[in-house]
């Protein structure tokens, strides 16, 4: 009985489901899907290389240090970093009194409360602070920009497929739209081609655009690939703190691990060999 | 115990003895998993997938338990608290990472364990019950995988708390209602995830409860075997511990090893990097899909795109995606075949390693790919073979085949050796 209500509804799923087969099938011929124009000119991110890469990969402190350079002379201008606080800093390798100099010259200040009128004010930033956000709230942001709003930084590597790539990718694919581009996908008032962002059309103004916008401490010459690679390094520090930890705790796991397994492999052929003896050979 | 060859459990000093006779909770555990289970000599790899989805919950309960102490369910800060996780809390992103990848791997060993169990035919009788619990379980796995990827509060939580609380939306009449009432709103909010979080944190001890029914419905007729013929006499069985437990400590080893290649070194791989925006119930993300394990019903669920006579298509994608697990309730007597095995089942092995298992990968792949062609006519082809294979070919072949002589027992399979019976 069981079977048969079975095979009854198998019959009406097999129906159902072929039937609207057979008409998507008589659609796809008669109008084949054309590929979406942003499928056609959008480019997957370029791979640069990064220390940071790879299982024994670390960062490279002096790069972060001119990522955050980068960052904070360009980027928060417009783009806040509310997940890290600026004593996250010493993990770059800067001294507290470095952390506690840098948070105290950042240019926006941290919002407070005056302590004798109580009115809405800012201060100086202490190492123990969050980065400060340039915008009060996400109104003023738009304001400011053309009603698009700079999404926050923190997680932004780990917020895109192959986020560090395509960071990097991004700051340096700005370029004039190709001459085959459909004149409805060229970039309108406002926004600039990229053909690494999803739409093709971002409302971001390249930022990172002429040698030496950066003046980098430690003599670094600062071309725009240099300081889009090192402030993709930096966004990756920022959205995964932890990376070299990971790795070096798993390399430490894993080898347990191993040597865990093989001596439990021996055990387990020890404890069966009176059983493996009585096996037929074939 | 139903082997009268059972070891029995002799306490070994007076504490022991004093306490069997107050709590046997140690007989208990000997019984169980102890030497006094005795259980098929010729157990292969497949069988130690019990064992590891066992382990893979108190992984994640363990770390689950922690990571609560330190989250906040509340849709203003949930986000935030789970990066409080990852940067403040000590060992949080070791914790989570954890947490993120154990659900996978939960899922990828009971996976393999329910494929066992089809190609061996474990669910026939007289392990019926083991079989329709182990089905409980499943669905309580992702019902309670489903409401933790709710819980960070990312892009892809929201969106698919709201796809997938919708689908209860295309039932007749009550499905708005319904939805409304799920959800405690009429869209994602913090009534919905306070209540997913209380239920999150409360269904892996359901699931540890029927976890214990499963083990103990196992043990009136004991485990199955890859020749799937009864254990005929003492020879036929060893005692689970030393033997088993040896072996599983060996496959425990080699799943922890690849458990921790992915939660150490790349713990976002099975992850979509959309969940790491924060919730924006104004900006719909381009292509919403959920965890990789619900892959295979999220392309029957799309699969059905026509509207047929009265019925909306959404409400048959449905009913199709929840019979496609509930059709597996039925399967122990829509399988009529006296073989269990499927060693010895030449026409059903076919149809196993060619149809069913290119049709789940296939449904696994589309379920992941974008709505639109060649992938809908894709999964309605492969859907069609899903349901045709359990319902319609499993039932005829049942009948049909012809299977291979099986061996006399499970001894002579091992050793070539009859059984000697007076052993």
């Amino acid at each position: 009985m069981i079977r048969l209500f079975g095979i009854a509804a198998g019959v009406g799923f097999v129906i159902i489901l072929l039937y609207s087969f057979t008409f998507g099938a008589i659609n796809f011929i008669k109008e084949p899907p054309v590929k979406a124009v942003e499928y056609q000119f959008h480019k997957h991110p370029e791979k640069p290389g990064f220390a940071h890469e790879g299982v024994l990969g670390k960062f490279d402190r002096g790069q972060l240090q001119r990522g955050l350079k980068v960052y904070q002379e360009v980027c928060a201008a417009c783009h806040s970093m509310e997940l890290v606080a600026f004593r996250n800093f010493e993990d770059l390798g800067f001294t507290e009194g470095q952390v506690k100099t840098i948070a105290k010259n950042w240019a926006t200040e941290t919002p407070s409360i005056n302590p004798d009128t109580g009115e809405a004010s800012s201060r100086p930033s202490l190492a123990s602070d969050q980065i400060p956000s340039p915008y009060l709230n996400d109104v003023q942001a738009r304001a400011a920009n053309n009603n698009a709003l700079p999404p926050d930084l923190s997680l932004i590597t780990k917020a895109r497929h192959d986020g560090t790539n395509y960071v990097y990718s991004l700051l340096t694919g700005y370029t004039d739209p190709p001459s085959d581009l459909p004149e409805e996908n060229r970039p309108g008032t406002g926004l600039y081609y990229n053909a690494y962002f999803a739409n093709l059309n971002i409302a971001m103004a390249p930022p990172l655009n002429s040698e030496g916008q950066v003046t980098y401490d430690d003599g670094t010459k600062a071309t725009v690939d240099q300081m889009a690679k090192d402030v993709s390094a930096f966004l990756t520090w920022t959205a995964e703190p932890k990376l070299e930890v990971r790795k070096s705790t798993g390399l430490g796991v894993i080898g347990f691990l191993i040597v865990f397994t093989i001596l439990a492999y021996l055990s387990y052929q020890n404890i069966w060999a009176d059983l493996k003896a009585q096996k037929r050979k074939d | 115990m139903s082997f009268p060859w059972a070891k029995q459990y002799t306490p070994e000093n007076e504490f022991m003895k004093w306490m069997d006779s107050r709590l046997p909770l140690p007989r208990l555990i000997y019984n169980a998993v102890g030497a006094g289970y005795p259980v098929p000599r010729n157990l292969n790899y497949f069988w130690n997938f019990g064992v590891l989805a066992g382990v893979a919950l108190v992984i994640q309960i363990l770390t689950g338990v922690i990571l609560a102490m330190h989250y906040a369910a509340n849709v203003g800060v949930a986000f935030d608290s789970v990066e409080h996780i990852m940067r403040n809390v000590n060992s949080g992103w070791l914790l989570r990472y954890a947490h993120m990848n154990g659900a996978s791997f939960f899922f990828i060993v009971v996976y393999i364990h329910i494929f066992r169990g089809l190609f061996y035919s474990s669910y026939k009788a007289p392990r019926e019950m083991v079989w329709l619990l182990g089905l409980v379980i499943f669905l309580l796995m992702m019902a309670t995988a489903f409401m933790g990827y709710v819980l960070p509060w990312g892009q892809m939580s929201f969106w698919g708390a709201k796809v997938i609380t919708g689908l209860f939306s295309a039932i007749p009449l009550v499905g708005p209602a319904l939805q409304e009432w799920l959800l405690g709103g009429f869209s994602p909010d913090n009534a919905t995830l306070n209540r997913f979080f209380s239920l999150h944190f409360v269904l892996p001890f359901v699931i540890a409860g029927v976890i214990i029914l499963h083990i103990w419905a196992l043990h009136i007729p004991g485990s199955s075997n890859p020749t799937g013929i009864e254990i005929k006499g003492k020879q036929d069985t060893i005692p689970f511990h030393p033997y088993y437990t040896a072996k599983d400590g060996f496959g425990l080893g080699v799943f922890l090893i690849f458990f921790c290649i992915l939660t150490f070194f790349m713990p976002n791989f099975l992850g979509h990097p959309d969940n790491y925006i924060p919730a924006n119930e104004l900006s719909t993300p381009a292509h919403i899909v959920p965890e990789w394990y619900f892959w295979p019903f999220y392309a029957i669920l799309r699969a059905f795109t026509f509207d047929f006579f009265f019925i909306e298509a959404k409400l048959l994608g449905v009913i199709a995606m929840f019979g496609s697990i509930l059709l597996l309730f039925f399967l122990p007597w829509l399988d009529k075949s006296p073989v269990r095995s499927g060693h010895y089942r030449p026409v059903f092995r076919k149809f196993f390693w060619f149809g069913l298992i290119p049709c789940i990968l296939l449904l696994g792949y589309l379920g992941g790919a974008p709505a639109e062609e060649p992938y809908v006519m894709l999964s309605q082809l492969a859907s069609a073979y899903y349901f045709a294979h359990f319902l319609i070919i499993l039932p005829i072949i049942s009948m049909t085949e012809k299977p291979k002589p099986l061996p006399n027992s499970i001894t002579e399979s091992v050793t070539g050796k009859p059984l000697d019976a007076t052993a």
